[in-house]
């Protein structure tokens, strides 16, 4: 006998939504880290260094999210020699990717401080490291602001590819319920509504700060 | 670490991939031209007086851009034939993929469209041409050569998502992929191929968009040119 969707699968599609957050909060600050690192990269004065960067933004940048978690899930069975679940294989995955575009939206925030800060830093005998973190990086996280937040969203909406590899999130929990239930015209478009409902506030908030950061730029 | 990589096997299917990876940019082309019609129409409504129109468009770009392109795939294969729209599985891939499109697309001839000065519109309505030459020459061809460069992007993410497809079984590069792996065990093999073809066709791609953007929009252009797209 087929179950109707009701307040049950109604709280197991909620209970689910916590994955979804678990995962986008995992790879954001593991991202966060290693985004930092690759933009550090990006302005190395070794060319090895940047170009090693530049080659690992490329390929992520350059290939499907879901190859890289299938790679990551049976890259990870390959390596131990058991085959995992999903979990260690889709956070670390994620985490790659997401460190791939922030390093990347971070690198254009940092180039786009102009030269003569650099040049006067650099005048004033600061060490690199100084001009780095006192004068470049403080000017650069405030521009860096509303597309960091707009990739939250990104990331956000694209935990639900994990699904594909069988890590019960949102998305997976509303393919389960449909099994189920079989209604997905009542099922999808409410896993729809959860997405909308968590990034619309977000994307809203990118947009305020972006239109806000860009008043003040005029002014200035 | 006892396992002992295998590529052989991917050699001895190549011909299979290849028809996925020609089926994959098939799909993303279909996509990419579906979803430009979508974003002009739109961005035409988007400058009509009917404020309802105006408001079902921002609607439609907001629903898009807020929710994850796998969930409005299932909706499309899913849920629509319950509203009696049954599609195939390939059909629904290629409307699923050009809706996505259609939505940031929209929102990218929208900022190109509002870097054209209103004076050129009113000066056009003052040598008396009607609201579509108006849109066509002064609003819309302009608007996409600023546009060009976001959209090239945007395609570009759409070569690569499309890769999601394969979860309502349209087949392209990655369901043969998913299919080929079942069948020979050779998984980390095939996935791996798979992203090296994936990772030539976006150069390509890029190569193609850059080439044309060039040829196209910045020849006779001083300040423009050498732009990459």
């Amino acid at each position: 006998m087929n179950r109707d969707f009701g307040p049950t699968e109604l709280v197991f599609l909620l209970a689910a939504l916590r994955w979804t957050v678990a995962l986008t909060l995992v790879a954001f600050l593991g991202g966060g880290l290693g985004g930092f690192a690759v933009a550090m990269m990006r302005v190395s004065r070794l060319r090895a260094v940047r170009a090693a960067a530049t080659v690992y933004i490329a390929l992520l940048q350059g290939t499907p999210l879901l190859m890289q978690l299938f790679l990551a899930f049976y890259g990870l069975a390959v390596l131990t020699g058991v085959r995992l679940d999903a979990w260690p294989a889709v956070a670390l995955a994620f985490t790659l990717y997401a460190a791939a575009f922030l390093g990347d939206i971070w690198r254009g925030t940092i180039e786009a401080i102009p030269l003569a800060q650099w040049e006067a830093a650099t005048a004033l005998a600061l060490p690199r490291w100084h001009i780095l973190r006192r004068v470049i990086l403080p000017q650069a996280a405030r521009i860096a602001i509303p597309p960091t937040v707009g990739f939250l969203v990104q990331l956000i909406k694209n935990t639900s590819v994990a699904a594909i590899v069988g890590f019960v999130e949102l998305t997976r929990a509303g393919q389960l319920m449909v099994n189920v239930t079989y209604q997905p015209m009542i099922v999808y478009p409410l896993v729809a509504t959860l997405y909308f409902a968590i990034c619309w506030p977000i994307s809203f908030a990118a947009g305020q700060l972006e239109t806000r950061l860009n008043m003040k730029g005029n002014r200035a | 670490m006892h396992y002992v990589f295998q590529f052989g096997v991917v050699q001895d299917n190549w011909r299979i991939l290849a028809e996925g990876a020609l089926a994959t940019l098939w799909m993303s082309v279909a996509a990419l031209a579906l979803g430009l019609l979508i974003a002009m129409a739109c961005t035409y409504a988007m400058g009509s007086r009917v404020r309802a129109l105006r408001a079902v468009v921002r609607g439609y770009i907001e629903v898009i851009r807020n929710t994850p392109l796998l969930v409005q795939l299932f909706i499309v294969y899913f849920s629509l034939p319950a509203l009696g729209i049954r599609l195939d599985a390939d059909e629904a891939a290629v409307l699923g993929l050009a809706l996505n499109f259609g939505g940031y697309a929209t929102e990218i001839l929208r900022s190109g469209i509002e870097a054209v000065p209103h004076g050129q519109v009113e000066a056009a309505t003052a040598l008396g041409l009607g609201r579509m030459r108006i849109f066509r020459h002064v609003v819309l061809f302009p608007a996409i050569r600023v546009s060009y460069p976001g959209l090239a992007a945007q395609f570009i993410l759409i070569l690569l998502g499309s890769s999601v497809v394969s979860a309502i079984s349209a087949e392209e590069l990655t369901s043969t992929v998913n299919s080929l792996q079942s069948t020979t065990f050779r998984s980390f093999e095939f996935y791996f191929a798979a992203t090296l073809i994936y990772l030539g066709m976006a150069a390509a791609a890029r190569l193609l968009l850059d080439t044309v953007y060039w040829a196209g929009f910045t020849r006779g252009r001083p300040g423009l040119g050498g732009g990459r797209a």
